[in-house]
């Protein structure tokens, strides 16, 4: 693992010091899941705006973690806590006991029209400053375009920017996330709510999560093993993220079948080996790929439940300068390929039932990036798949979905000269760089059996960098 | 065993003013004071000479002495020395308690009449040897020669010689009452003044009730005092506003203003058949319909150490297929006025309601103007076990006086028990 010196440094005593007096930026060690740990440490504040729709869901999402919750008394809040099953403690703002939340939840679907927005401001502003380290901020929303009226859209659109900016309010490596559920998808949100409460979710910051109908009925869950009895595909498994994503898959019960170029097979092998999982070693740009890897599936596990397309490469150089191998190449390898494959899976139906397809696109394909025309518009293109794929692959009960990694701490990251790297890495709301694992943990909850109503959503995996944001 | 069960009937009660810790009854121990509120029994309703069926009374704070502590008041006073007693002990809830099982009795046919009462001292308290001290002792005296006695007694060191004070502590948790108390106010969210404004109104109907000469056949004068010495006629929102938090830190909500201080007292309460009164010409003040006692689990933090009755009231009220609005007056016992206020927000939320006591719907608000209209604990001050027999004779009183109605008693007890009581006339 690369280090990250700076932070060693200002998490030491000394340099601890000697930063918060000159001002630098003094990320925090961010809390990262392992396995068996509860959902959350802490203590969790929920509340409601009146007339929301969500808090029985929430509620009973908290309850079935175990989690230690407060609401306020004589709230609508506390009622739906009450039949939900969740036994919920009491906090009032007006007793003034300094406790101190590890996550706040609101649920702002009851906002109606703009004069209601007040309700952000009644509920955050006096325990914005009671989150705890690597804490959660968490709203519940509508979907702007499936509201009611105008002036609800208008309202529930506004709370995107709320989101944002307690995301960078927060620090201290707290998260700010917003999600919009639409109407008739209340039952669908436990994956989503576990996954942001929870440390895996660590660099996932700013965010906007979409949860529509589902394409499939969830079933009931290990949450400690979600992915048991499911077979997971990872393209480019044998190094950095690739790496990273199968042993996680695998971590929450998944079998791998690892997939990458027969030159690394014997890193792949490294890989796959302390997993339990199968290889593939193949070139997914030769034109019998799809058809390779469609054969593999059906032979092996009779389908696929999981796709991971996160295979890719970086060919750097001003659009000026660049040959055209350079861009087809990337272009073929990061965009095109898993187009085929996707196609000839969908074709042979060996995608199964609430089946997951999971792309892999990047801060530079959403904002684009000096030397990178090639990747970038591939990266995008990885968006572009997601944004007409959901409503075509929906049919079929398979979702699709992208995380889009910003400053990821890799090999490659490691090579940059150190003004970018060091840019990359403090540029965000956690002041650091990321992990594999975090990029990961994310797709790890798109490819939960849970998150059946996650589909189309776009989730950068960035600790709210401010490039692109 | 009676099939057959007959109403039992509060027929009196009696008790003295109580005193603050090391005030007017410094010198006044539980027998005299017990003895005192019995002979108050006796000459209220002419009992001279009288056998009664039985005594149950009992001290929270007891000297290794007092043995027979309601036996040996009982033969101090002009009751008849035939009379039997017996200790019991159940910490604050000692006197309710000792009222249950008499009325119980009396409902089986075992008895026709009984008093009911307690006793405590907080100035008058044991002090014990420290355990190193007294084993040492207890060898010496086990010792079969002067030799081996001396040998014994020369292990005495003078860091011995430590006595244990009485403390109001749970054992099993360290933290005293008002710190217990102190983590169920953070708990609910307390807000100071809803707690300041409970203890004025205790100390403004106190002394309302004495004013109007409510108290007049409740409470006989002694040792100079004629009102209870805690009670603060003039206390107000603000006057108690100025108090600074003694409990739960610097930041806490509880004060001396709105906890009970310790106190010196003794009450008595005469119970019996309708039978039995007319034969002696009293008139019934009301009848004891139930009671219930609840615990609960404190130690492993999943309740509140006094909040015990917030469970026993709702089980005695299914039973009773009453709810909790169905009362005309509510005596609950103020130990603090956090704990009157955590309970009646537990009966409110949907929460406690649905996960801890298992119910469809909140048992809901009660009308705070019936909430103890003669004054409480905070005004009164709470000697333990004299706090039961206080409370169910003012309540007794406050519906005869009304003619009619139903009353609801909680108290709350130490090690996280919960003693409740129906009254009705």
């Amino acid at each position: 693992m690369p280090e990250d010196l700076y932070s060693q440094i200002v998490n030491s005593r000394i340099g601890g010091l000697v930063a918060g007096n000159v001002g630098l930026p003094q990320p925090v060690e961010l809390d990262r899941y392992e396995k068996g740990e509860p959902l959350i440490e802490g203590e969790v504040l929920l509340g409601a705006a009146p007339g929301g729709r969500l808090s029985g869901s929430i509620a009973r999402v908290l309850a079935g973690a175990g989690a230690s919750v407060r609401t306020e008394l004589e709230s609508e809040v506390r009622v739906a806590a009450g039949e939900a099953g969740l036994d919920a403690g009491i906090w009032n703002p007006d007793a003034g006991a300094d406790t101190r939340f590890k996550a706040l939840v609101f649920d702002a679907t009851g906002i109606s029209e703009t004069a209601e927005l007040h309700e952000l401001w009644e509920f955050f502003q006096p325990t914005i400053r009671s989150v705890e380290l690597s804490g959660r901020v968490i709203v519940f929303g509508s979907v702007p375009e499936s509201c009611g009226s105008p002036r609800e859209a208008t309202a529930q659109r506004a709370l995107e920017g709320f989101s944002r900016a307690v995301g960078k309010e927060v620090r201290k490596g707290a998260t700010a996330q917003l999600v919009q559920v639409v109407r008739g998808a209340e039952g669908a949100i436990d994956s989503t709510l576990r996954f942001l409460l929870s440390p895996r979710s660590a660099y996932v910051s700013g965010q906007v999560a979409r949860i529509v109908e589902p394409v499939a009925e969830t079933p009931a869950l290990d949450w400690d093993r979600p992915l048991s009895g499911k077979v997971a595909l990872v393209t480019g498994a044998s190094r950095g993220i690739g790496a990273a994503i199968a042993d996680v898959l695998s971590r929450d019960g998944a079998h791998v079948v690892g997939l990458d170029v027969p030159a690394l097979e014997h890193d792949l092998r490294e890989v796959t080996g302390q997993i339990g999982g199968s290889v593939l070693a193949l070139d997914i740009t030769e034109d019998d790929a799809p058809a390779r890897i469609a054969d593999h599936l059906a032979e092996a596990h009779e389908g696929v439940d999981i796709v991971v397309h996160n295979a890719g490469v970086t060919r750097d150089k001003t659009l000026g300068r660049m040959d055209a191998e350079r861009w087809d190449l990337l272009m073929d390898i990061n965009l095109s390929a898993q187009e085929r494959i996707d196609d000839g899976l969908l074709e042979r139906q060996l995608i199964r039932p609430n089946g997951r397809l999971v792309g892999v696109s990047s801060i530079s394909g959403i904002a684009g990036n000096a030397g990178q025309t090639n990747y970038s518009t591939s990266k995008a293109g990885v968006i572009g798949r997601v944004e007409s794929m959901a409503g075509v692959v929906a049919g079929a009960g398979v979702t699709i979905n992208a995380v889009a990694p910003g400053f990821i701490e890799t090999a490659m990251t490691q090579a940059m000269p150190v003004p970018t790297r060091e840019a990359g890495r403090r540029m965000n709301s956690m002041l650091q760089g990321g992990l594999p694992l975090d990029v990961a943990e994310a797709i790890a909850w798109f490819a939960s059996p849970a998150s059946a109503g996650v589909n189309g959503n776009v989730v950068r995996v960035c600790g709210q960098s401010l490039i692109g944001a | 065993m009676n099939e057959k069960t007959r109403p039992a009937y509060v027929l009196g009660g009696n008790r003295i003013p109580f005193a603050r810790s090391n005030g007017a009854y410094a010198k006044a121990s539980n027998q005299d004071m017990l003895t005192t509120v019995l002979d108050g029994v006796v000459t209220n309703h002419a009992l001279d000479g009288e056998r009664l069926g039985e005594v149950a009374a009992g001290a929270v704070l007891k000297h290794a002495r007092d043995i027979n502590l309601t036996r040996e008041s009982v033969l101090g006073t002009k009751l008849a020395p035939q009379t039997p007693a017996y200790d019991i002990g159940q910490a604050c809830g000692t006197g309710l308690e000792a009222t249950i099982l008499v009325a119980n009795k009396i409902a089986l046919g075992q008895t026709d009449s009984a008093i009911a009462g307690g006793a405590d001292t907080t100035s008058d308290a044991p002090i014990s040897l420290n355990d190193d001290l007294r084993e040492i002792l207890l060898e010496a005296n086990a010792a079969r020669s002067t030799t081996d006695r001396i040998k014994a007694l020369s292990k005495i060191r003078p860091g011995q010689i430590v006595p244990d004070f009485p403390r109001n502590a749970e054992p099993r948790t360290g933290l005293s009452m008002g710190g217990h108390t102190a983590v169920m106010a953070e708990d609910w969210g307390l807000e100071r003044e809803e707690q300041d404004e409970l203890s004025a109104r205790s100390h403004q109907n106190l002394a309302a009730a004495y004013d109007r000469g409510f108290m007049d056949d409740l409470v006989s004068p002694y040792l100079g005092l004629e009102r209870d010495g805690n009670l603060r006629p003039d206390s107000t929102v603000e006057s108690l506003g100025k108090l600074r938090p003694v409990f739960g830190g610097e930041n806490g909500t509880m004060t001396a203003g709105n906890s009970t201080p310790l106190s010196d007292g003794a009450s008595a309460v005469l119970l019996g058949t309708e039978e039995w009164a007319s034969a002696h010409g009293i008139e019934p003040l009301a009848r004891f319909v139930d009671a219930e006692v609840a615990a609960v689990d404190f130690v492993g933090k999943k309740e509140g150490l006094l909040m015990a009755p917030a469970y026993a009231v709702p089980r005695m009220l299914e039973r009773n297929g009453l709810t909790l609005q169905d009362f005309d007056l509510y005596e609950i016992h103020e130990a603090f006025a956090a704990q009157v206020l955590c309970t009646l927000k537990a009966w409110e939320d949907p929460v406690f309601c649905k996960q801890r006591l298992g119910l469809e719907a909140p048992l809901g608000e009660i009308d705070r103007a019936k909430l103890n209209v003669n004054g409480g604990s905070l005004g009164a001050g709470h000697p333990f076990a004299a706090t039961g027999g206080r409370i169910v004779a003012s309540l007794a009183k406050g519906l005869a006086e009304r003619g009619e109605g139903r009353g609801l008693i909680s108290v709350c007890a130490a090690s996280g028990q919960g003693v409740v009581a129906i009254l009705e006339r």
